[in-house]
């Protein structure tokens, strides 16, 4: 399989009065074909500010990419002057907001949202636009006729279905989908999950899932990327990730959620808070919440190695002593 | 056990200019004292509602609410501030539910000046709220912080502290951990477990997330459309469901783990709207085994199982 999206080494920090906010560190990435990618982390771990560097919408001032690239297909989009972006941004790549009630226009009719953005990538008339479009709602799943509604009229469900809609609208070939289902209710959410891969099957699009819930992640995702303080800290396959832990990070995630099926008296969180992304500590940016912490883990960042076919951690800790006890 | 709290017919309506909203349409219930009621249903289901009802936020439209055996439905004036020493409220968000001009130490000292506790006495009661700041986890040193200066979980815990400066019997939790990442989310679950030991409190625990109302609650209320549709022991309602709104519902959580074994049952269209309901089974419109009657006949809550209450024409 190729890589339709390639990071490497990516930086982007935010200039801020309080100090440099490092939001992404040396961050690297491959998105193959056809693929799903999870890219799971809690508040702050800089996963909406990768995809928002991948679509070159990084607020600048105060965000700027600092050094590294993005290929896609092989260009590197931080080169392309912004009209070339502009020819890819929407068309090629798209991406699905996190909040459905706020990311509509309030006084465009959905419908017309729907072509606005098909005419800014075809050369269409009005009149093919909107039927089109028209497609579009009824392959999300809303019937056509409902059109020249406008987004108040539609609940949280329809209204991230339209959105959906406009992002699949030009047939791209990768979706950044930031937090699709976190403002909906579980049953409209699995509605919403349902429709995301059924779509993404029939036109084999890649896509990126940004999300915290690692329930979400094991519907739909092939592969799985866990963010903590803008950097990778495992990377693998489903199985790999669910099974085979191997960061302490992830496995405190694992820990803190209750387990559905089975009675458990107390959760196991991990202690302490996420570090502030001004003052990043020296070694590994985990360190003070690890429990199996060391003299190295201070004074090192670690790198991400390759510990079994395509599965990456970034820890001093990992294969040594005490390795597979904490399971 | 005790029961504590009983509610009888509980309503709610609110008038819209489109017609009369039912945010909660005739709920009844108890619990036991020191004993965990969670409360589940998605948005637009009535759960905050009932919530602010039963620590008078909000003026039922009619039914009645005891608190040991005493009618509280109606009380007012000193009874009502009296009656706030026993109720307390955990709210949602962290980031509205405090003042942001207070301190830590005047949002937790405000009830106890209110209620006049420690005779006004105001190093009694900064000594009080230092040893509720030690309960919940605060450290001394943010004692003169603001709220704006803390992290989510760190505010929560002050809303917990504010919350407990009256040592109250009884607290509602509307969603106290939904605005909180996991690991966060985790901490704060144990803290108001370790709490309910200590103190023997009693809790209703309103949420949307199965699995953490699972987790706290000794018995289980499935809400929908202001309606209570089932209500069992929690073990039991994730064992086995009997409304079919509640086996939608469980078969909808995503599950943190690989091949994690069920049927996902896929609810057709959307929750129907609340103003005005029509006649009939609130669940009708979504549900795949509606027959005649249920467009017809609400389904009352009858047991049919020990402890095991479900509002179904099935059964």
């Amino acid at each position: 399989m190729d890589n339709v999206i390639e990071i490497k080494d990516l930086s982007i920090q935010y200039a801020t009065d309080e100090g440099i906010v490092k939001a992404v560190n040396h961050l690297n990435l491959q998105l193959a074909r056809g693929e799903t990618l999870g890219l799971v982390g809690e508040t702050g771990a800089g996963k909406t500010t990768t995809a928002l560097g991948i679509m070159g919408l990084i607020p600048d001032p105060p965000g700027v990419i600092t050094g590294g690239e993005i290929l896609f297909e092989g260009t590197d989009l931080l080169k392309l002057s912004k009209q070339r972006l502009r020819a890819i941004r929407g068309n090629k790549i798209s991406m699905i907001f996190q909040d459905p009630m706020t990311s509509l226009n309030p006084v465009v009719t959905v419908g017309d949202q729907i072509a606005e953005s098909i005419r800014i990538h075809e050369k269409l008339s009005r009149a093919e636009a909107a039927l089109k479009a028209k497609d579009m709602l009824e392959l999300v799943g809303i019937p056509g006729d409902r059109y020249g509604e406008y987004p108040h009229q539609f609940s949280g469900g329809m209204k991230q279905r339209v959105i959906i809609a406009i992002a699949l609208s030009c047939n791209p070939e990768v979706i950044l989908a930031d937090e699709p289902t976190t403002a909906l209710d579980v049953t409209i959410q699995a509605q919403v999950l349902d429709l995301i891969s059924k779509l993404k099957k029939e036109k084999n699009t890649s896509m990126i899932l940004i999300t915290h819930d690692l329930g979400v992640v094991v519907e739909i995702c092939d592969k799985v990327a866990i963010m903590y303080a803008g950097e990778i800290v495992e990377y693998g396959s489903l199985e790999q990730i669910y099974d085979q832990t191997a960061h302490p990070y992830t496995k405190g995630l694992f820990g803190s959620i209750p387990d559905i099926e089975a009675k458990t008296s107390r959760l196991k969180p991990i202690p302490g808070l996420m570090p502030d992304p001004s003052n990043l500590p020296e070694g590994c940016s985990f360190e003070p919440r690890c429990e199996r912490s060391c003299q190295l883990c201070k004074e090192e960042n670690p790198p991400l190695i390759e510990i079994g076919n395509g599965h990456f951690v970034k820890c001093h800790n990992y294969g040594k002593v005490g390795e597979g006890e904490d399971v | 056990m005790s029961e504590l709290l009983r509610v009888e017919h509980l309503k709610k309506y609110f008038d819209t200019p489109r017609g009369l909203l039912h945010a909660v349409d005739d709920v009844s219930f108890s619990i036991e004292r020191g004993e965990t009621l969670g409360v589940v249903g998605e948005s637009g289901c009535g759960k905050s509602t009932l919530g602010r009802c039963i620590v008078h936020l909000l003026e039922p439209t009619g039914g009645k609410i005891f608190f040991k055996d005493e009618d509280i439905t109606n009380i007012r004036g000193e009874r009502l501030k009296e009656s706030r020493k026993s109720m307390q409220m955990i709210f949602q968000d962290p980031f509205s539910s405090l003042n942001p001009r207070m301190t830590v130490k005047s949002i937790i000292m405000e009830p106890m000046i209110i209620h006049k506790l420690h005779q006004g006495n105001e190093a009694a009661q900064e000594k009080a709220v230092l040893e509720i700041m030690e309960t919940v986890g605060l450290a001394k040193r943010l004692i003169d912080s603001y709220p704006h200066e803390l992290d989510g979980g760190r505010r929560q815990r002050i809303g917990i502290a504010r919350a407990l400066a009256l040592e109250p019997e009884f607290i509602v939790c509307d969603e106290p951990v939904s605005a909180l990442d996991v690991s966060i989310q985790a901490q704060i679950l144990n803290l108001m477990r370790d709490l309910q030991e200590e103190r023997n409190l009693t809790y209703i625990f309103i949420t949307h997330d199965l699995s953490v109302v699972k987790h706290i609650s000794d018995r289980i209320c499935v809400m929908y459309l202001g309606n209570i549709v089932e209500q069992c022991p929690a073990d039991k309602l994730f064992a086995s469901q009997f409304h079919p709104y509640t086996q939608a519902l469980l078969s909808a959580i995503p599950i943190a783990k690989i091949n994690a074994k069920r049927e996902r049952i896929i609810l057709k269209g959307e929750i129907t709207s609340p103003i005005d309901p029509e006649p009939g089974c609130r669940f009708a419109a979504r549900c795949l085994y509606t027959k005649p009657e249920c467009l017809e006949v609400q389904p009352d809550l009858k047991e049919v199982e020990d402890g095991h209450l479900v509002a179904c024409h099935l059964y």
